[in-house]
């Protein structure tokens, strides 16, 4: 289902020159990001730089204040809500939380889009389920309610949950976060079969450093409300821009300044 | 008028129209949410039958202290036979109603608001949005429909357990005639009092469901923000009730 803007080489999601602010807090402003289709982008950035941010902005679930943003070729602050439902049937979202639906079983969570938007035979839905809890490891807790899983174990549901509908784009909210070793090395399999596998478009958003670096093709870094370096992994390595190296090594000052702004230290010590 | 008092007199005229917008956004969404049944009789299960006991249980004392309190007024004048008119018409006029609805507010609302305020809490909302799959239509609506339906049934099995209560006090204990109680009853007890309760238990209906869906789904995404929409849910709920039973009444009289 590719778009004439698709064909002629335009990226899947374009994020261009886009402001957005809360209240008097800048998120972003000018910030520029093109995903291709096909691949893993990485988006990475220190902590409340807005990443997640940035998803909400591509789903169309908060509408930047300046610039355009296009998913297939289509602006996504110009679409009326069945149109922007339309569009979301084809982009998944994992959540960093895996948000799954409390008061269903694992496997009406994985059924749940499907029952909302196709009308499959009960059998056909039943098959298509198992099969999607299968490629996560999963079919074996289909009977189990999200309160008796694990970090790990919900946010491989949800990834079901996400690939059930065949997206053509998935999109990764800090994926890696709070998970042991084996669980990040799983998920991290799972992201990369995927895409490979389904050839399905990827976007990462996380800040973990050498896992990005493991499977991401292509990677931005944002900080202060722009991108500050982009890039494939080996090059965002060897750039030697002080804000690149900072989160590279992970040292906690450098641009990214460790203490949050405040009145001089001393004087506020001396303060009565 | 202060600026303080006009501030929060244009801030509460801006609450109310947000309530209205979303009184009609539930309202569009009425209709489609009823393609899924299944989901709105599950919330009329959960509104309705799980408040049957409440309900039942202060329906037979009300009903048994309206007794005492009515038969000692009335046998004051020689009048204890009108005892189940008095009971029944107060019943099923005014505290049948009013009584349910404050109930419910406080067993179903609060329930409904801290139901749907966790869900946006742990993002399951913002996900049912991301599925394209609109949260108003597949959470609000069928409990605001739950809500709608089983506050008039529940008024009515108030009243009946009411009236029963009512009757144990004045048939069992005071001796007075059952034939005279029940005849006088059905008598004076006309179609326009259960017109009137009928009317009164579902505009409460639509005024409980709508406060608890609304302060859930407008709840700020914190354990705080949901305490706080649960304690607003209840305290605008009971101020609602007897505000609107006021003007109600106002008219019917």
């Amino acid at each position: 289902m590719s778009t004439p803007a698709e064909e002629q080489g335009e990226p899947l999601i374009n994020v261009r020159d886009v402001r957005y602010a809360i209240g008097s807090h800048v998120v972003f402003d000018g910030l520029n990001v093109r995903v291709a289709a096909g691949g893993i982008t990485a988006i990475m950035g220190p902590s409340g730089t807005g990443k997640t941010t940035l998803l909400r902005l591509i789903m169309g679930q908060v509408l930047p204040q300046a610039g355009r943003i296009t998913v297939f070729g289509q602006d996504v602050a110009s679409l009326q809500r069945p149109e922007l439902y339309a569009l979301r049937q084809r982009v998944g979202l994992l959540f960093q939380s895996g948000a799954l639906l409390t008061g269903m079983s694992v496997f009406e969570n994985v059924a749940f889009p499907v029952r909302e938007h196709a009308k499959l035979p009960e059998p056909v839905l039943r098959e298509l389920v198992l099969m999607k809890l299968q490629a996560v490891g999963l079919r074996g807790a289909a009977e189990l309610m999200p309160s008796e899983l694990s970090g790990g174990m919900s946010r491989r549901v949800a990834l079901a949950r996400a690939i059930v509908m065949d997206p053509e784009v998935l999109l990764y909210d800090e994926p890696f976060v709070g998970l042991d070793p084996i669980s990040k090395g799983v998920i991290l399999r799972l992201i990369q079969s995927l895409n490979r596998a389904l050839h399905i478009t990827s976007v990462l958003v996380s800040h973990d450093v050498p896992e990005i670096s493991a499977i991401a093709d292509y990677t931005y870094l944002i900080s202060g409300g722009k991108v500050v370096a982009e890039g494939t992994p080996v090059q965002l390595k060897s750039d030697t821009s002080e804000v690149v190296q900072q989160f590279v090594s992970g040292s906690p000052d450098g641009p990214v300044a460790f203490h949050y702004p405040a009145p001089d230290y001393f004087t506020q010590l001396l303060e009565r | 008028m202060s600026g303080h008092a006009r501030f929060k007199v244009g801030l509460s005229i801006v609450k109310l129209g947000a309530v209205t917008r979303f009184l009609i956004r539930v309202l569009r969404e009425v209709l489609p949410s009823l393609r899924n049944p299944q989901l709105t009789v599950e919330q009329i299960y959960n509104a309705g039958a799980r408040s049957l006991v409440i309900i039942m249980l202060s329906g037979l004392f009300v009903g048994m202290v309206l007794g005492l309190q009515a038969y000692d007024l009335l046998a004051r004048f020689g009048s204890e036979s009108a005892l189940g008119v008095a009971a029944a018409l107060g019943l099923i006029r005014e505290l049948g109603p009013v009584l349910t609805a404050l109930l419910f507010a406080g067993r179903a609302g609060t329930a409904l608001a801290s139901e749907i305020g966790l869900m946006g809490a742990t993002d399951q909302l913002t996900a049912m949005e991301m599925m394209a799959v609109d949260p108003v239509r597949y959470v609000v609506a069928p409990r605001f429909i739950g809500g709608f339906v089983a506050m008039p049934l529940l008024t009515a099995i108030f009243d009946c357990v009411g009236i029963y209560g009512t009757q144990l006090i004045g048939v069992t204990m005071m001796r007075i005639p059952s034939g005279t109680f029940w005849s006088q009853l059905v008598n004076a007890v006309a179609l326009r009092d259960i017109r009137e309760g009928i009317i009164k238990s579902l505009v409460f209906g639509v005024g409980c469901s709508l406060v608890a869906v609304y302060e859930g789904y407008n709840a700020e995404p914190t354990a705080e923000g949901v305490g706080l929409a649960t304690t607003r849910t209840v305290v605008t709920s009971a101020v609602l009730i007897l505000f609107l039973d006021y003007i109600m009444t106002a008219v019917f009289l």
